[in-house]
């Protein structure tokens, strides 16, 4: 089924690449005249990206596709989602099947040139860690020589992997998964001593085992994993819509403003949160939106606070620290440039 | 110089546009370039539209490094190799997986065939119950059950099941030790092919004896005995310049000789039991085709049943077969591909999956894997239809 998906995907960039001719601002028209963001997403990771039993999605990354919704539209409900694996993902973005990927996706050079795609900030600060059974009786990566790892297919996890082991003069064996659940199910059946992809997804993927207390994760990190939500190349108004939707939420919870008192804020005398609000200053027009956009942001939404805290936060079943991804000013790397 | 007048007395000629043969030329060269002029702005656009949108074009990415590790290798490899390298890789696991499942798959399906029609009730049960069982089940279904059923009951590496000290199992794969070749093995090799033409030698030979006098030769000892004996002589002449390598537990695994991987094994043995029920099934439809009246009249020749089986009735029903079991090992070669879902690294896992993805180059990947595909189809196709012509009838 999803080899199928990929084949579809990908005939549909040669297609379209051979048929039609890119042009600006398409992206944005065609989402504002069909009326709803098309959204790639993991295929289910728990905090970050995964749908219930009634194919309601929620996460960190899919809060990030709502706020998109709500700023363009006012209504956060104006999201279809497409899950995709690691490998399909950029293929879905270069074809135009979707309009943008939110889907844990790390930052790279490579990335943002030569594969055509554009990011628009970062959600989520990580880095590559270890997951390995604890009755291995291994407490660092280090001891890990000779180890095998299950790991996703057409990720940076491949190449940090490859990378560490070659700069410690370390050996290891490589079984590589197109999805998540045949990675976690091959780690569970003891094909690999250890699984390893970005920290954040491997306490994601500790509590789907059947017994997480089992497993834990080391304390090495071995790279940096900028995650951030991603657009295709050649519409920079969309490119702008995205990239200040996770700038709101920043810049909200900065200000203090939440999707409780965005209502009573309206009556602030802060410059700073009257701009934010739509009351003041450029307002919506610099992103050709609504006033309000920011506004609807907060309210449909909330804002990063918020939706860390409800996603994988103390309020969720990962209970990840704000660590890294605090605000800049409470010693963390979040940092959104001023709405002005 | 007779010509001239000829053509006189020949009705009037019609004018040369007007005459079949040309207007057929004129349409079918119409049509070439119709197709080469759609093809090239097909090619040009693509190259235009990539560009626009920011997407690297070109081969240059298959001489960069790749980055990357790969389970499965049977060449050297390792992640300071290129991206070029990974495409071999991939492919040389793909050929490998298809080779061994086409040839297991045929002995299992001559094997089920014949069963199927056995006379012994249970015998020919069995069969019946095994086609009709793996030829419904969804493949990709089939190989996820080897894989898990083969690797959920193993032992972890330190609880390995070892045979002898030499051959270890566990769920990281069949460990078992691996030849180390030293000086003046080469003369082994040499004697091998000795072995190998002098067969073949042999069994023209017997042949021909047998069509002029009638008189058979038992060219099946003989040759097992050239094949093994010549080599043999060599190893023992040289002084045993092999020695092995065994496997051995280090660390979290076994290093050192050879290993078979779970990922290899699940898919063989998923792609061979279901194509090897598509075959059986061919097999016997091919059977039925050579009427009983062939049996009669070779038992009444006072040939025994196998012999009859041999002789008589395989290389007819041949004819019947070869053409579905071409498409059968067609089938078993595409479906290899269905690899990716277990991480057994195949062309599509490794090269359209990972190279693509790191790179981001589709078109050129996916052409590339398209024409290894068609490649190796077409190959396949040409080798059975030059068999499939050489077990026609031959009327005498
Ligand atoms: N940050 C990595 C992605 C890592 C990744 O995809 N991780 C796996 C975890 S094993 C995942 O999220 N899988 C979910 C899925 O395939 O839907 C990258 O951008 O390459």
């Amino acid at each position: 089924m999803m080899k199928r998906i990929h084949a579809v995907a990908t005939a549909a960039v040669l297609f379209t690449a051979a048929t039609t001719t890119a042009q600006a601002g398409a992206t944005f028209d065609a989402v504002k005249s069909k009326g709803f963001v098309q959204c790639g997403v993991s295929t289910g990771l728990a905090g970050f990206s995964s749908a219930d039993d009634k194919g309601n999605w929620t996460g960190l990354d899919v809060d990030i596709c709502r706020a998109v919704a709500a700023a363009v539209f006012g209504d956060a409900e104006k999201v279809k989602y497409t899950p995709l694996t690691a490998k399909e993902r950029f293929t879905a973005l270069q074809s135009g099947e979707i309009d943008m990927l939110s889907r844990n996706t790390t930052w790279t050079l490579t990335r943002d040139t030569s594969l055509g795609l554009n990011f628009a900030g970062v959600n989520y600060y990580d880095g590559q860690g270890f997951l390995v059974a604890k009755n291995l009786g291994v407490k660092s990566a280090m001891e890990l020589d000779g180890a095998s790892f299950c790991i996703q297919a057409g990720t940076t996890t491949e190449l940090n992997l490859a990378d560490y082991f070659r700069a410690n003069k370390l050996s290891y064996t490589p079984i590589t998964f197109d999805k998540s659940d045949e990675t976690v199910k091959a780690f569970e059946a003891g094909r690999c001593d250890a699984l390893t992809s970005d920290q954040s997804q491997l306490y994601a993927l500790r509590i789907q085992l059947k017994n997480p207390e089992s497993a834990m994760v080391l304390p090495e990190v071995i790279s940096k994993e900028p995650l951030g939500p991603v657009v295709a190349q050649g519409d920079d108004e969309w490119f702008n819509v995205v990239r200040w939707s996770l700038f709101a939420m920043l810049n909200a919870e900065e200000l203090g403003i939440n999707s409780g008192n965005v209502d009573a804020m309206m009556e602030s005398k802060d410059p700073n949160v009257r701009r934010v609000l739509g009351l003041e200053g450029i307002k919506g027009s610099g992103l050709g939106l609504d006033d309000a956009w920011a506004a609807n942001i907060i309210r449909g939404v909330g804002n990063y606070a918020e939706a860390f805290e409800r996603n994988v936060g103390m309020g969720s079943p990962l209970k990840i620290a704000r660590g890294q991804n605090a605000l800049w000013n409470k010693g963390g790397l979040q940092y959104a440039p001023p709405i002005r | 110089m007779a010509e001239p007048r000829q053509q006189e007395c020949a009705p009037a000629q019609a004018a040369f546009w007007r005459r079949p043969a040309f207007r057929a030329a004129l349409f079918q060269t119409l049509l070439v370039l119709a197709l080469c002029l759609v093809g090239y702005s097909l090619f040009t656009n693509t190259l235009n539209n990539l560009e626009q949108r920011g997407i690297s074009t070109g081969f240059g990415f298959l001489s960069q490094e790749a980055g990357f590790g790969i389970l499965q290798s049977l060449i050297d490899y390792n992640e300071t190799h290129s991206y070029g390298r990974t495409f071999f890789v991939g492919l040389l696991n793909t050929l490998l997986v298809s080779a061994l499942g086409i040839a297991l798959a045929t002995l299992i399906g001559f094997v089920m065939g014949v069963a199927r029609l056995s006379g012994n009730w249970l015998v020919a049960r069995i069969a019946t119950v095994y086609i009709e069982t793996f030829r419904n089940i969804p493949l990709l279904l089939q190989i996820m059950f080897w894989y898990f059923a083969v690797l959920q009951p193993l032992p972890r590496p330190k609880q390995s099941l070892s045979f002898g000290e030499a051959f270890f199992l566990n769920n990281r794969g069949f460990y078992i030790p691996g030849p180390v070749f030293e000086q003046g093995f080469w003369l082994v090799g040499v004697a091998f092919a000795l072995a190998v033409v002098a067969v073949v030698i042999l069994a023209r030979w017997a042949r021909r004896r047998q069509e002029a006098t009638g008189r058979q030769f038992h060219t099946v000892f003989v040759s097992l005995g050239l094949l093994l004996g010549l080599p043999l002589l060599a190893f023992l002449v040289m002084g045993m310049p092999m020695s092995w390598e065994y496997p051995a537990l280090k660390g979290f695994n076994f290093r050192g000789g050879m290993v078979i991987i779970p990922e290899l094994a699940a898919l063989l043995l998923a792609l061979s039991i279901y194509t090897g029920a598509f075959i059986a099934e061919a097999v016997r439809s091919g059977i039925l085709a050579v009427s009983h009246g062939q049996t009669e009249a070779a038992y009444a020749l006072g040939l025994r049943p196998g012999v009859t089986l041999r002789l008589v009735i395989i290389p007819q029903a041949l004819r019947v077969i070869i053409p579905q079991l071409t498409s059968q090992y067609l089938n078993l070669t595409k479906n290899s591909s269905l690899a990716t879902a277990i991480g057994y690294p195949d062309l599509v896992a490794v090269f359209a999956g990972t190279t693509l993805n790191q790179t981001g180059q589709a078109v050129e990947v996916i052409a590339m894997t398209m024409a290894v595909y068609l490649t190796i189809s077409l190959s396949i196709s040409l080798f059975m239809n030059w068999y499939n012509k050489r077990k026609q009838l031959v009327e005498r």
